[in-house]
């Protein structure tokens, strides 16, 4: 077996984990970044609409700062995050969006002047800052209080990792292409690298490293119709689970995107509402004010989720051979804006449903779209359960994004996150000593993948894997969607449970050892099973309902018992559900306690301490302080020594 | 469902070879679907690998034309499988072969990876400005004219398919050709005001035949871009600029 040393192994290609491995790499540590496919090519080239970042420059992002920024992502998480961890983030957005500026990226930029817009369905005249013109501009999105999403046309995840992965290629970093991660490497509670499958060989490599970070996204593809890439099988948390000793955090936390294209899920950006479009129903009649009189279209994602398939429900929706759907129109941009600003949209539009969003609407629903929850990990981005094992971006659950994330904020996240956890990592190399894990237990691991794959290829008979592959992602869909209950759930589970014993027994068809696509498939889908099971029993077992996690039998959300993070642990082989628990949220460290998301109507049940840390924030807040310090009085947090400057705004400085 | 019910019955001959299997030489390989509403070759390919033969490689990522992962020859034209409704076609019948020019991992699966790779690392395809390198990003940024943005992006769309690449003859006969692709990403630069190299640096990397003067002007590449980028004007933007550097 080949054995490749390395420091700081970062899997998955993605912005996530190119941007911890630029940063590991640039202090000095011997960087290895391993991929499915090639990095450019990862699911974070298919986000559109943009980045937030609380620049504030436009006039509709005027007065914007950390404080909002955080504010909207507390909020929009329904107070599920880690909020230190939202404080980080938003303290340290401005600088990637500036950095990724110096390191190329075509941002989009402010034109002085008059220029024409739509809002709330009508033509708006704003006037941009003379002082203004040239710096990044931004759009609006849903849930935020300002127009705050920096973007690239709609190309922004596209220009972000052409600039990441020529900034990796720069600094010389290797990107092992066709390498898939099939196990930990973990002895003595600390993790020492990762068995590796080389996908064109079929071979079995070992990386043996010091530090090993996990950025390989969400698992989108356990549900069957998913906005997300065909990759998005959630890999990296599956083999964190099959540790044994590391949790998943909030698994049942997932987004439903209000606007993807009927029937084949793919993805219109936000920013189409952002830019003024509007949703219709089957009479053409624009519905979403009568649910959400203020925000409208713009409401957070997963009640804009909600109140389309509550429409649906009440017959509005429009027939169609693949179920009912609804209408986004953008015509109301006009064709000029459109084909600048939304044209990846005019070609998916084009290609995939031959009509043409300047003059037709687009068939829209609901559908899968992101997972907030995965490895559950520290302020630093180490998974809990396992040194020297680290998590960035939508893999990881650092916790940023609570029980919503919000438009925005997910390459936001993936950048911010390997700028502020690859200074963590690289923390980390440099204490830990040198790799002296014992060969004979690398062995070890590497012949118990080597046995997993002898087996399937060795039965002459036995289960499908695509049958059980779609079996599971219909399940997730019909039992553990936008609205849930216990009866769905337990129906799921236990299916799920049954599908998970069939699965031990796959046989794959195609006995070739090397490049392998069933055999691949087959190794993939025991562990989405496990993840799938990891979905539906935490939303089984969470009662309440809070942020995308909508329980028809438990509408309040219940701060009282549920303000907790759920946590997986899959700690043998042989189970066939994970042990949870959960862990508290101190409402007494909150900057912001428990309130209310201003959508519908306030039922939540309260936690008991709520008060007492609202009378605790009142008493400090009526002592003048800048809000800097305020607010480190209120929840101190710490970034790594290069992040800690303010951030400077136009007429304002670092104020 | 009814035999009226079903759609048109297609053919997909395919070319199949893994290299990976000592022996195994390329043949065609006939596979046969009844066509569904909205069926592309994403949706095909992946019915015939779920219901007809487990061992047929290619590749999709985001099956919506974004990542350019899937470029393959269909019915003789370099194309996104992806996004390819079989519908568009009058005929029955699809021959699918993987992109030339590149190293075949298996059936239509190749690794462009490797080529894309080697032309940023030849271009130098980042932002060369050392003394931004390390700029101060707490301050409010550099600013940039709006126009200028657009332009940049404009150049930025290309997804390195390699389609260009397969419909170039130049490429095709002479491997070290920079080829369309790899002319747009320097323009890219060239037109980027934070890239500070100059004209002198630029005739370094494509002043010869393996850059812009190799260029026969058959423009396969402007034909079969599938973002229409621009190549026509750019590469003669380019030779114009390299004339006079």
């Amino acid at each position: 077996m080949d054995i490749i040393y390395t420091d700081s192994l970062v899997i998955g290609g993605g912005l996530a984990g190119l941007r911890a491995a630029v940063a590991t790499k640039q202090r000095g540590i011997d960087t290895i970044v391993l991929s499915l496919i090639p990095a450019k090519r990862s699911h974070s080239a298919a986000a559109q609409g943009g980045m937030q970042a609380s620049l504030a420059t436009t006039i509709k992002g005027e007065g914007d700062d950390e404080d909002l920024h955080f504010m909207d992502t507390v909020k929009g998480s329904d107070w599920g995050c880690d909020q230190k961890v939202a404080r980080m983030f938003s303290h340290v957005a401005p600088k990637a969006v500036r950095q990724l500026a110096n390191w190329g990226v075509p941002w989009s930029r402010v034109k002085k002047g008059d220029r024409d817009v739509i809002i709330n369905g009508q033509k708006v005249t704003l006037t941009e800052k003379e002082e203004a013109h040239g710096l990044l501009t931004a759009r609006d999105f849903g849930g935020t209080k300002k127009w705050r999403t920096c973007f690239t046309a709609d190309g922004t995840g596209h220009t972000m990792l052409y600039a990441m992965d020529n900034k990796a290629i720069e600094e010389g970093i290797e990107v092992h292409e066709r390498k898939e991660a099939v196990a930990l490497i973990c002895d003595d509670g600390r993790c020492h690298g990762a068995i590796v499958r080389d996908l064109i060989t079929g071979k079995l490599i070992a990386y043996i490293s010091k530090a090993t970070t996990m950025a390989t996204g969400g698992y989108g593809r356990i549900y069957s119709v998913s906005t997300n890439a065909v990759i998005c099988e959630g890999m990296g948390m599956a083999l964190a689970l099959e540790t044994g000793t590391v949790p998943l955090g909030n698994m049942e936390a997932v987004q439903f995107h209000p606007t993807a294209i009927v029937p084949v899920g793919i993805l219109t950006t936000e920013g189409c509402r952002g830019d003024g479009g509007l949703l219709r129903d089957v009479d053409g009649h624009r519905f979403m004010p009568e649910y959400e009189p203020e925000k409208k279209e713009l409401a957070s994602r997963d009640v804009v989720s909600r109140r389309m398939i509550e429409h649906i429900r009440k017959g509005k929706g429009v027939p169609s051979p693949y179920g009912p759907h609804l209408w986004l129109d953008i015509t109301l941009l006009g064709k000029e804006h459109i084909e600048k600003n939304l044209r990846e949209v005019q070609e998916i539009c084009e290609y995939f449903l031959g009509i043409d969003p300047v003059k037709d609407w687009i068939p829209v629903r609901p559908t899968q779209h992101y997972s907030m929850g995965g490895i559950r990990t520290d302020e630093t981005g180490e998974a809990y359960g396992l040194k020297g094992l680290f998590a960035v971006g939508e893999v990881a659950c650092w916790d940023m994004h609570g029980f919503n994330r919000l438009g925005g904020n997910s390459v936001a996240e993936t950048v911010v996150a390997g700028m502020i956890v690859g200074e963590y990592i690289a923390d980390y190399c440099e204490k830990a000593p040198e790799t002296s894990i014992d060969m004979a237990i690398v062995k070890q691991h590497a012949q118990k993948e080597q046995d997993k794959i002898d087996s399937l290829l060795s039965k002459t008979q036995g289960e499908n894997t695509y049958e059980i592959r779609n079996e599971m992602q219909k399940i997730m869909m019909d039992y553990v969607g936008i609205f849930r209950n216990g009866e769905d759930l337990e129906k799921a589970v236990a299916s799920l449970r049954t599908l998970l014993e069939r699965s031990k027994n796959i046989c794959v068809q195609n006995k070739v050892t090397s490049s392998n696509p069933e055999l691949t498939d087959a190794l993939r889908v025991q562990r989405m099973l496990k993840l799938a099971i990891c979905v539906a029993q935490g939303a089984l077992q969470r009662t309440e309902s809070r942020g995308a996690h909508s329980r028809e039998d438990y509408p309040q959300r219940n701060d009282r018992d549920w303000l907790k993070r759920t946590l997986a642990l899959w700690e043998n082989e042989d189970q066939l559900d994970p042990t949870l628990s959960y862990e508290d949220l101190d409402v007494m460290e909150m900057e912001i306690p428990p309130g209310f998301r201003g959508y519908g109507a306030d039922n939540t049940i309260p936690h008991e301490k709520t008060q007492d840390r609202l009378q605790e924030i009142a008493e400090l807040s009526e002592r003048t302080f800048d809000r800097h310090t305020l607010q480190n009085k209120l929840m101190p947090f710490e970034v790594p020594e290069i992040y800690k400057e303010k951030n400077e705004r136009i007429g304002r400085g670092v104020k | 469902m009814s035999e009226q019910q079903k759609g048109r019955l297609l053919t997909f001959s395919i070319l199949r070879c893994n290299p990976q299997i000592e022996g195994d030489t390329p043949h065609m390989q006939d596979f046969q679907l009844h066509e569904t509403e909205g069926m592309t070759l994403f949706i095909a390919l992946n019915k015939i690998k779920e219901e007809l033969d487990s061992s047929l490689q290619f590749d999709f990522v985001c099956r919506a034309g974004i990542c350019g992962s899937c470029a393959m020859v269909v019915n003789g034209k370099p194309v996104l499988a992806c996004r390819t409704l079989t519908a568009k076609f009058s005929n029955t019948t699809f021959t699918l072969l993987p992109l030339p020019g590149f190293e075949l991992i298996g059936d239509l699966s190749v690794n462009t990876g490797k080529t894309m790779r080697a032309m940023s690392e030849r271009l130098q395809s980042w932002i060369h400005d050392d003394e931004k390198a390390n700029a101060d990003f707490n301050v409010i940024e550099e600013r940039m004219e709006p126009e200028i943005a657009d332009q940049i992006y404009e150049l930025e769309r290309c997804i390195e398919c390699g389609c260009c690449l397969s419909a170039c003859g130049t490429w095709r006969m002479r491997p070290d050709f920079l080829g369309a692709m790899g002319f747009m990403r320097l323009a890219r630069f060239y037109m980027d005001p934070r890239d500070k190299r100059s004209d002198a640096d630029y005739y370094e990397v494509i002043g010869d035949d393996d850059g812009v003067f190799g260029c026969m002007s058959l423009m396969g590449c402007e034909d079969h871009c599938p973002k229409d980028l621009p190549h026509q004007t750019q590469i003669a933007f380019l030779r114009r600029k390299m004339v006079k550097a």
